[in-house]
This record gives structure tokens, C-alpha cells and sequence, in this order.
């Protein structure tokens, strides 16, 4: 051992460049600072929206709808309770579609439809938002009018491939051998999925459904002209309806102080709601 | 010996194969809604932007005047306007996303990693008409200023009414191309600031995901040849990621192509040839949404159409590359 | 001696082009056990599954021969496969209830997900299958907590108190105390013995020791054939085939 140690301590010692060490602190330096670059909008956004949406956002707010332009005062129940009826009316579409699209991904993976749905739902999720209105603009405006009912399809086209996507995934998490373990029961392949793998999946599921709505909230695009925006209030789903993304983008490129305001305040409240979904749905599926 | 009993019916329900397929049926017959919507939508966008292709041909995506008073409509300006602020924002954005995701896999301890991540996240879910809204109240007026102060100085004035006679008569030079030509802050620039981002979060969380899959061994490796960090970062991770990144990239950019309402309340609406990066431009997505609710004429409305049609197929050719790309350049021996 | 309760006639497995299983041929008697050994990869498991038909799902794979349970052919022209897996229970390798069940619901989910509705009788089926798996002590007063609260080797228990439920002529067990640890694999060794009163076993193991334990009849799979199949004892102390010899003897495999 003595004896080895000579030679060894007589070889120069490997040391670091000045240069590489100056590189590598650089780089970690920028790299920080790229971060605080990236992250800066969310907070300056967050913030803007804060300081001057909070105040507008009063009891007048939540229970009337807006004045007309250029007097002071109204609110947002107009956009309010139509994202509301919208968002509910989507979610019939793209949870039914979106979950069996999903189901029929994962358990029939040899159905010669199987690839076709597969690719097709991935090329949905890539069609802007804007082109799928245009779409709903065709199928149903043109032959019934504006309405609530057109700009809901237009919000389920878009939910679709989110949920397919997300449902195929947690239901291949499911472990094989639960659904053996089913059919070796002798029950139908059916009651296996319904009511043991889907069950075992329901918490992703519905992570996945949560973050669709929550993407699909602040979508003003596809609704310009399907539900079109209506100043009153309106239950009535075969008419023209307003929503909140609608409101803010009305409001913001208005030309009165007053609907700024609102849009601001608008503003606050969804990102509000759509962080409050988000968050709900990544603690749900941390859980699991 | 005991003799298992035979079994007897023990249920109501039709439990046999032949339910398997009733059921197989209903959700093949909700699956195929998804394949009925890509029809819809191509048969109605087909539809809707015929009069348009029939009167212009194919030609109406490379001709330059889109005009509405005289019935002109070619769409080249807007699919320059589209790919110049998607390629702009990306080519600002991607350097920063790559950075970010860095951060938060190797560089960030966790708790900080996680609220990081956690913000990304959230960027990614704020909706593009807040966006639109911010940049049109805050950062608008920020540029608008810079532009005041341009024109405080005599000689920039000058150089303004050179470069506007060279614009007036459809021309620019790369001096020019920098001088502004709105007082506002509106314009080509805010829409490639407002979209470089809105598409970072989505490049980042892409690129950390793909980051954190790459095998511990290959850093390993690296830092026992006696790497720095940065060394194992550039010449272990980034070359292992390079696919999956690029794959993020090329999302980013379907996402930035169609991003439409930020885009459209900053861009300034104009459908003349891009003179100034301050001034006034349009994307396909900007034109729909500006113009298709005033669109009373036929063809008009139509050409409309035929903007999202091709909307649609550039976001169909965007995933497909996306597809081909992360499928050659996966490293070999990686599922 | 009566009719055998399972007869494999000229048995063969692919997956696609490969061939898993050759040529099997195998009875198997009302009240044993019956052990299938061999080294990994030998077609044992595959074989197991072909009689239930759970290949049916499994793309590419198709049996060939006859499989003839009570008289029945398994694959026979208008056989339902989900009314055949109700006649054959099946335990696996690694314990795998039912992850949002209770302990109660995972028993009788074979009944209650095929329709059963009567409480008094699910009760009943419960408490027998979890004593006939010998669980019921250790859960009866915790029926309605999560099965996943259980330990591995109750779980592996209670999927075998799972598949008694359906009450089923033939029980197929694929190295059910694998994942397991001795103390429960012992427990589940004492149990078979037991079952044979209300059923007749099919075991893969790995295990050689498992086999000469708790079967009366063993079958020696290599490579996809079956090299041997005869009494316990004989197989172990006298066997006929040198491939088997040199198996339990611990010479390969």
C-alpha cells in the first residue's frame, strides 16, 4: 500500500480550469435568471389583475349584469350563470364522448377502429380553438342562430381529446391482473370495466374531466360566433349567451372606462376559478 | 369424493359474451364521435371556404391583397403574419423554456422545485383573452412610451419620414424594418412579446418532464469523468432530451399558430405587408376573429373560412411532424 | 375411478408463430390437487390460462386440441367463455383485489357484480368462501374496510375466498404464494388440503418443495411439452423421464 503511494502523489494533480469553473457558474446564474424571466408574467398578471379587479369585485358584481355603455355600474351574472350553463352543457358531450373514446383506447386495443380514434383524437387536440367555433358556426349556427347550446358544442369538441387522452392513460394504470381477476369470476368483460376498472380509475378520471373544464373556461375564442354574448340574462340555451372569457374580451377592447373595469374584474374571477380547478385536480390526482 | 355442485343460474342478468358485445357497440358507437367531429369539421370548413377556393384557387393562400371593399381576398399576408410571430416567440421562448426546465429538474432544491413547477403549470392555464387584456393595459403602454421617446429626437423623426415614404410605396429596408411606426405599443412586436408567453409554459413542462426521464447513468457518467454541471447538463442531458424537447417545441408551435383572441387584441389588424416590427400585422387565427362576426359578404365570409381551413391543416401538419420528429430522434434503446 | 373433472386432449398454444405448448395431454380427477412445474418460460402458465380462456383477450394467442371440462369441450362451438369462467376460478400470481372494494365486497363481487341482491345470502356466501380460505377470523369484524388495508398474504387469501365464492368446480391457482412471504405461503399450503372437499386444484409453482407438498398428482412442463405427469410421489422418488429427474433433483432449471 506505502509502496504504491509514491508514484501516484508524484502525478500532477487534475484541477478544474478557470474558465470551465467560470463557465459552469455562469450558465447555473443564467439559468436561475431565465426561470425568475419565465415565471415573472404569472405574478406581474396575477397582481395587475388584483389591484385593479379586487375592487370592482362587489355584491353589484355578482348579482347584475352590465350597464349600458357609458353609464357606471353593473356586474357579470350575465357571463357568469351562461359559462355556467355552457360549461355543464360541454361537459355531457366531452365527458360522454371523452370517457368512452378513452375506454374503447384502453380496453379494446385490438379494434381495427382502435389507431383511427387514437389519431384523430390527438389531431383534435391540436386544432385551434378559434377554427373548432368556425366548425359549431356550420353545424349548428347556420340553421338555428346564435346560441348557448352551439357555443357549449363548440367548448365539448375541445374537452374531447383532453379527456380521452387522460382517461386512456389512468385506465392503463389499472393493473392487468385486477381485470383478469374479473373475468375469472366469469363476469362479462363489460361489468369488469364498468364497475371494477373504472371505479379503480375514477379519481384520474376526474382529475382529467377538471383540468378540460378548467381549460375550456377561459376559451372566448370558439364562442364569438356561437354563443355570440347576450347583455341580459339568459336560461334559455337555444339563445344567444353570454360567458365570462366573452365579457373580458368585450370589455377590454372597449373603448369605455367602466367596461374595463369589468373585464378586469372578470378577469380576476376566472383566473380565480381556473387556478382553484387547477390546483383541485393536481392535489386529487397527487392523492391517489 | 365430494361432487362439486353444477352451477345454477345465479343471476338476472344477461351475463354471457353476447352483452360484451351490446356494450363494445355503445362504446365504439360514442368512440366514433370523435371520428364524426374530424369529418364535421373538414366536410364544414370544406364546405364554408368553397366559394373562396373556387373563385381564387389554390392560389388565394400565396396572393398578397386581401381586400374586402374590393372583393380581393388572398391569404399569404395573414400566413406570413401567422408563421413569423409563431416563429419569432419561439425562437425567444424556447432558450428560456429549456432554461426554466433545467431549473426545476437539476438546478432547484425541492422545495423549490415544486412551487416552481407549480407556477408553469398555472402560466399554462391562464386563458388567452387574459393575456390579451394584460398586454393590451400594461405592456402596451410601456412600449407606447419607448415609442414617444423615439420620436422625441429630431433625428429619428427624420429617419421616420424616410422609412415612411419607402413604406408607403410597399417597400422597407432592415433600418427601417425597426422604426416605429404606431405611437400605441400595439403591433407585430406585442403579439410576438404577448406569445412568447404564452407558449413558454407549455415548451418548459415538456422539457422537465423529459429532463427528469433521462437516466441517472448518463449523468453519472459524465460527472465521473470529472464534468462540471454545466458539462453534464450540455453534453449528457441535453443531447439525451434533445428529441423530446424538439417534439415540445413543435407543440408549442401548433399552440402558437392557433393562439388567436392575445393576438388579436394587440396585433393591430392590419392586412398590409409587414413594413415595421411595429407596426400593425395579422394571423390567419387574428383575421377570423376580427373579421369573420363583420363579414356580411359571401365571399368575404368565405375567405374567412377558408383562413380556418387552413388553420387546420397547418395544426394537422404541426402534430404529425411533432409525431415523426420524436419518434427518429428518440435516442436508440429508449421506449 | 369416475370421469375425470378435466381432460386435455392434444393441447397446443401459440402466441402468433411461436409455439408455447406442444401436444399436452392431461386429466385431472375430481377432489385433488394437481401440480404443474417446470422451469420459467415452460408453458405451465399459459397452459393454466387456456383453461379458462383467457387467452380469448390476449391478441394472437390460439389454442388447438380439445380442453374438456365435465364433459364439456371449453372451446366448444356456441361455449360462452364468460359462462365457462364461471365454472373455473382462477388465483394469481401477485394477490390482486379489487382496489375500491371492501373486504365484504371484493368476496361476493362475483355475485353482487352479476346481480345478486340478496343481502342474507351474500352474507352467507361471504362467511363461507372467508373461512374456507381461513381469513375469516382475522377480518370478520373489519368486512367493510378497504381490501387494500389487508396484508399480502390476506389479500392473496381473500382472492382466493374471491374465486370460492362463485363456487367453482375447478380452481386454477398460478403460483399464488410467489409474491408471498413463508409464514403466508405455509397458511395457504394448509388451506389447499382443505379445498379439496369443495373443489378440485390446478397449481402452477415454481416451487418443487410447494408440489411434493400439497398435490397428489404433478406434471412436469419443459420447454412447452409435457415431459411427465403421474402421482406425486412417483414423479419425485421414481421418475420415468431423466429431463425430470435432473429437474427435481435440482440439477437444472
Amino acid at each position: 500500500m506505502t509502496a504504491q503511494s509514491t508514484p501516484l502523489s508524484g502525478r500532477p494533480r487534475p484541477r478544474l480550469s478557470a474558465a470551465r469553473r467560470l463557465r459552469n457558474l455562469l450558465m447555473g446564474v443564467l439559468i436561475a435568471l431565465s426561470t425568475v424571466v419565465v415565471v415573472a408574467p404569472l405574478l406581474l398578471i396575477f397582481f395587475y389583475l388584483l389591484r385593479e379587479g379586487l375592487g370592482a369585485m362587489n355584491l353589484e358584481f355578482f348579482t347584475r349584469t352590465p350597464a349600458p355603455e357609458g353609464e357606471t355600474g353593473g356586474g357579470l351574472l350575465n357571463a357568469i350563470l351562461g359559462s355556467l350553463q355552457m360549461l355543464a352543457m360541454a361537459s355531457v358531450l366531452g365527458v360522454g364522448v371523452g370517457v368512452a373514446g378513452g375506454i374503447f383506447l384502453a380496453e379494446y386495443p385490438r379494434h381495427p377502429l382502435m389507431p383511427t380514434v387514437r389519431m384523430l383524437s390527438d389531431v383534435l387536440a391540436g386544432i385551434p380553438a378559434i377554427v373548432m367555433g368556425l366548425v359549431a358556426y356550420g353545424l349548428i349556427v347556420l340553421q338555428f342562430g346564435f346560441s348557448g347550446l352551439a357555443g357549449a358544442v363548440a367548448l365539448g369538441f375541445l374537452m374531447i381529446p383532453i379527456v380521452v387522452r387522460t382517461t386512456e392513460e389512468v385506465l392503463k394504470l389499472v393493473p392487468v391482473t385486477v381485470r383478469e381477476a374479473g373475468l375469472s369470476l366469469g363476469l362479462p368483460q363489460w361489468l369488469v370495466i364498468l364497475r371494477i376498472v373504472l371505479p379503480a380509475a375514477a379519481g384520474g378520471i376526474i382529475t382529467g374531466v377538471m383540468l378540460a373544464l378548467a381549460r375550456v373556461a377561459g376559451e372566448a375564442a370558439p364562442l364569438l360566433f356561437t354563443a355570440f354574448g347576450n347583455p341580459l340574462v339568459n336560461l334559455d340555451p337555444t339563445k344567444p349567451m353570454s360567458a365570462l372569457p366573452l365579457e373580458i374580451y368585450r370589455g377590454a377592447t372597449s373603448a369605455y372606462d367602466e367596461n374595463q373595469r369589468l373585464a378586469k374584474a372578470g378577469a380576476l374571477l376566472l383566473i380565480l376559478i381556473i387556478f382553484a380547478t387547477s390546483l383541485l385536480a393536481r392535489r386529487a390526482s397527487r392523492r391517489r | 369424493m365430494n361432487e362439486p355442485v353444477r352451477p345454477r343460474p345465479l343471476t338476472r342478468a344477461p351475463l354471457s359474451a353476447r352483452s360484451d358485445r351490446t356494450f363494445q357497440g355503445l362504446i365504439l358507437a360514442l368512440a366514433s364521435v370523435i371520428v364524426l367531429v374530424f369529418v364535421l369539421s373538414v366536410y364544414q370548413l370544406g364546405r364554408e371556404s368553397w366559394p373562396a377556393l373556387r373563385e381564387f384557387g389554390l392560389s388565394f393562400y400565396t396572393e398578397r391583397t386581401w381586400n374586402p371593399v374590393s372583393g380581393q381576398f388572398g391569404a399569404a399576408q395573414m400566413l406570413i403574419g401567422t408563421l413569423v410571430t409563431s416563429l419569432a416567440a419561439l425562437v425567444l421562448s424556447v432558450p428560456l423554456a429549456v432554461a426554466s426546465a433545467l431549473f426545476v429538474a437539476e438546478y432547484a432544491p425541492k422545495w423549490l422545485a415544486n412551487p416552481v413547477g407549480y407556477l408553469i403549470e398555472l402560466l399554462a392555464a391562464v386563458p388567452s383573452v387574459v393575456y390579451g387584456l394584460w398586454a393590451l393595459f400594461v405592456i402596451a403602454p410601456i412600449l407606447g412610451r419607448w415609442q414617444q421617446g423615439f420620436f422625441a429626437d429630431p433625428a429619428n423623426v427624420a429617419l421616420y419620414t424616410r422609412c415612411q415614404d419607402l413604406w408607403n410605396s410597399g417597400q422597407t429596408t432592415l433600418q427601417c424594418f425597426f422604426v416605429p411606426s404606431a405611437f400605441d405599443g400595439r403591433g407585430l412586436a406585442l403579439a410576438i412579446i404577448i406569445l412568447t408567453v404564452m407558449i413558454l409554459p407549455y415548451t418548459a413542462s415538456v422539457a422537465r418532464d423529459v429532463i427528469r426521464l433521462v437516466p441517472a447513468d448518463q449523468r453519472e457518467a459524465m460527472y465521473a469523468l470529472g464534468a462540471t454541471k454545466w458539462e453534464v447538463i450540455s453534453r449528457a442531458i441535453l443531447p439525451y432530451a434533445r428529441a423530446g424537447i424538439l417534439g415540445g417545441v413543435i407543440l408549442a408551435l401548433g399552440r402558437a399558430l392557433g393562439e388567436t383572441l392575445a393576438v388579436a387584441m394587440v396585433i393591430g389588424d392590419s392586412q398590409e405587408i409587414i413594413k415595421s416590427l411595429w407596426g400593425g400585422a395579422s394571423t390567419m387565427a387574428s383575421v377570423i376573429a376580427n373579421q369573420f362576426g363583420d363579414a356580411q359578404e359571401r365571399l368575404h365570409r368565405s375567405s374567412v373560412v377558408a383562413l380556418g381551413l387552413g388553420l387546420f391543416f397547418l395544426s394537422v401538419a404541426v402534430n404529425f411532424l411533432a409525431r415523426v420528429v420524436i419518434a427518429r430522434l428518440t435516442p436508440k434503446g429508449i421506449q | 375411478m369416475s370421469t375425470p373433472l378435466l381432460s386435455a386432449q392434444n393441447v397446443s398454444i401459440y402466441y402468433g408463430d411461436k409455439q408455447a405448448v406442444r401436444d399436452v395431454n392431461l386429466t385431472v380427477q375430481r377432489g385433488t390437487v394437481n401440480a404443474l412445474i417446470g422451469p420459467s418460460g415452460c408453458g405451465k402458465t399459459t397452459f393454466l390460462r387456456a383453461i379458462n380462456r383467457m387467452h380469448d383477450l390476449t391478441p394472437g394467442a390460439r389454442v388447438t386440441g380439445r380442453i374438456v371440462l365435465d364433459g364439456e369441450d371449453v372451446y366448444g362451438p356456441g361455449v360462452d367463455p364468460v359462462t365457462m369462467r364461471r365454472r373455473v376460478g382462477m388465483v394469481f400470481q401477485k394477490p390482486n383485489p379489487f382496489p375500491t372494494m371492501s373486504v365484504f365486497d371484493n368476496v361476493v363481487s362475483g355475485l353482487k357484480l352479476a346481480g345478486v341482491r340478496d343481502r342474507a345470502r351474500l352474507m352467507d356466501v361471504a362467511e363461507r368462501s372467508l373461512r374456507g380460505a381461513a381469513l375469516w377470523d382475522e377480518v370478520k369484524d373489519r368486512l367493510k374496510t378497504p381490501a387494500t388495508g389487508l396484508s399480502g398474504g390476506q389479500q392473496q387469501r381473500l382472492c382466493i375466498a374471491r374465486a370460492l365464492a362463485v363456487e367453482p368446480e375447478l380452481l386454477l391457482m398460478d403460483e399464488p404464494t410467489s409474491a408471498l412471504d413463508p409464514a403466508s405461503t405455509a397458511r395457504i399450503e394448509d388451506l389447499m388440503t382443505g379445498l379439496k372437499q369443495v373443489t378440485t386444484i390446478l397449481i402452477v409453482t415454481h416451487n418443487m418443495h410447494q408440489a411434493a407438498r400439497v398435490s397428489d398428482t404433478t406434471s412436469f412442463f419443459l420447454n412447452g411439452d409435457l415431459v411427465e405427469h403421474g402421482a406425486t410421489d412417483q414423479v419425485f422418488t421414481s421418475p420415468r423421464d431423466e429431463r425430470t429427474e435432473a429437474y427435481v433433483t435440482g440439477r437444472f432449471g
